[in-house]
């Protein structure tokens, strides 16, 4: 059995070893708990064997040099499974009628529903928090040169959820239907229309036709809460695989320490 | 990158892995203490902005400006420094498809060995050159609001004409400027200077029906106003159809 590294807490806060004699080695209750608690994960573990995957994913080693540029990657994720998590609540109240009901169902959340407001806030701001996080992970690959040979692929996927984030965003704002939603979309959608070749096909598909209608708003809402976010979802988990495949770069200006003996010097 | 050059790459980073901490707990602290401050933004955002609602969405009126998330704002001025009626494709377009494929083609590119920024002189000036742009871009865009009024004096001849015409002249005047027109086009001294044509000449350039033709069915990104109330949609054409 692989020992646990020890967390990095202070020595004051470390818990004392326990005393010879403690307890007199009958087993308290909190043991019965950590035993059952670890009988139910070797019950599981031993029809899944999920444990190997566990320690690939967390006990993998981190290059020395890793600095707080390198939590931007999972703070964007964070923020992803926030807008999950408001988003599935929005999506009990929300709506996709056009003909009022879209507004309406935001006006009941925005005014009446208890905390409904705070969690609208959420969602909308973390829509702008996850768009800045998004970026800056994406200049720090970019400035720490970790898209070169062996992380290509990494980036590759990095870029298309850049794209699915930014859809997220423009599908969204739509929803609340109200005059900024609308007449910002309209505009949008016309936007994609003069792309050259595919902008014509890409509006009206966006549309649901060649005008604006019912249709738009149901297939903006399906895009922004069912299609993208799979995608978002299952792309994330294939970008975190090859991080813990590949490992997360070292910082480019280290060097290793070639010579055996200064490596152990300097450590 | 050749072979060697790779295993060269594979062999130092395996010796700065193995001098490295494990992932868990020290890495996971870090992102855990991350988490917290992503959450305590999301959290203070929302408490001091909230969430506000405009009024209903409404296609015979338009009373908002047409005003995309902050985060697209760069790409709206965008179309308004291209100035061009060919080029508009491409501002809209053409700008963002060619960045995604740039940075889709950026690791097939840039191929070399070398990682620290100060010996990638070209993907720096590069990658700084587009942050600054995006970041003007996006200034701009925040400060070009649009005026709800126009404040253009209303010619003699019309003042002198009187009556119906004078009537219907002011009221254009009143539900172009309320209509997010001068978002896209400047009249006078109002509106912004693009991503649409300057209006203050317009009849001198379109005849009556043309205007309203242009107003029922335009060219994107403008959006279509076939939707207003006859009354109103005259009152523009009017309007419109007197700026010579
Ligand atoms: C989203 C931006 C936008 C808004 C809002 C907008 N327009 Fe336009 N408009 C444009 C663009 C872009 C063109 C140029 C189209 C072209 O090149 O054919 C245009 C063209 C026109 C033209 C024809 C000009 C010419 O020289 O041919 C008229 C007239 C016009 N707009 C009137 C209006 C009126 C009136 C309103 C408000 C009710 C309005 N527009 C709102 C973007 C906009
Ligand atoms: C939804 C959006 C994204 C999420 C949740 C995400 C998540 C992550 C995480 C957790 C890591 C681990 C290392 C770190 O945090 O820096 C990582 C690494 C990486 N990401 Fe992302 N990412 C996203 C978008 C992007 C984008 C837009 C790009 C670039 C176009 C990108 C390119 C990369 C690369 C190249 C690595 C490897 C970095 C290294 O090995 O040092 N990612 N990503």
């Amino acid at each position: 059995m692989p020992k646990l590294p020890a967390p990095p807490v202070p020595a004051a806060l470390k818990a004392p070893p326990p005393r010879p004699g403690d307890g007199n080695g009958k087993a308290t209750p909190l043991d019965h708990a950590a035993e059952a608690g670890i009988s139910v994960v070797d019950w599981v573990d031993e029809r899944t064997s999920l444990s190997g995957a566990a320690r690939w994913m967390m006990f993998r080693k981190v290059p020395k040099g890793t600095n707080w540029f390198y939590t931007l990657g999972s703070a964007t994720m964070f923020a992803f499974l926030s807008q999950a998590v408001t988003g599935v609540f929005l999506a009990m109240f929300y709506k996709p009628d056009p003909s009022g009901g879209a507004y309406e169902s935001i006006r009941h959340v925005t005014n009446e529903v208890f905390l409904g407001q705070f969690v609208r806030g959420m969602h909308k701001w973390g829509s702008s928090v996850m768009v800045i996080l998004v970026f800056l992970h994406m200049g720090r690959t970019f400035f720490f040169g970790a898209y070169k040979y062996p992380r290509e692929l990494n980036w590759l996927i990095g870029v298309v959820l850049l794209i699915l984030t930014m859809v997220m965003s423009f599908t969204g704002y739509l929803l609340p239907f109200d005059q900024r939603a609308y007449w910002a979309t309209i505009v949008g959608v016309n936007i994609n229309g003069t792309g050259p070749l595919l902008g014509p096909y890409l509006s009206d598909f966006l549309r649901g036709g060649p005008e604006f209608g019912a249709v738009t708003l149901s297939r903006f809402y399906a895009i922004h809460m069912m299609l993208v976010p799979g995608l978002i979802a299952a792309l994330i988990g294939a970008h975190l695989y090859l991080v813990a495949k590949l490992g997360t770069t070292a910082p480019p200006w280290l060097k290793a320490e070639k010579n055996p003996e200064l490596r152990k010097a300097k450590a | 990158m050749n072979k060697s050059q790779k295993e060269q790459y594979l062999r130092e980073y395996s010796i700065l892995k193995a001098q490295g901490k494990p992932f868990f707990p020290y890495a996971v602290a870090k992102d855990a203490l991350m988490a917290c401050v992503v959450m305590a933004c999301i959290i203070t955002l929302s408490l001091v902005l909230g969430a506000e609602l405009g009024s209903k969405a409404n296609p015979t009126t338009t009373t908002y400006v047409p005003r995309p998330e902050w985060y697209f704002f760069f790409l709206f001025e965008l179309l308004r420094v291209i100035k061009p009626p060919s080029l508009v494709p491409l501002a809209t377009i053409g700008v963002p498809t060619i960045g995604m494929i740039l940075l889709f083609l950026l690791p097939f590119v840039d191929r070399g060995p070398e990682r620290r920024p100060e010996r990638r002189p070209i993907a720096m000036f590069t990658g700084i050159f587009v942050i600054c742009a995006m970041a003007l871009l996006t200034y701009e865009g925040a400060n070009a609001g649009s005026p709800t009024a126009i404040e253009m004096p209303t010619p003699t001849a019309i003042v002198q004409a009187g009556g119906q015409t004078l009537a219907e002249f002011e009221a254009g005047k009143k539900v172009v400027a309320q209509s997010g027109c001068l978002a896209c086009h400047k009249i006078g001294e109002n509106g912004n200077d693009g991503p649409g044509p300057n209006l203050t000449h317009i009849a001198s350039r379109l005849p009556r029906q043309g205007i309203a033709r242009t107003l029922v069915n335009p060219t994107a990104p403008m959006p279509s106003f076939k939707n207003l109330p006859p009354q109103k949609f005259n009152a523009v054409v009017s309007f419109l159809s007197q700026l010579k």
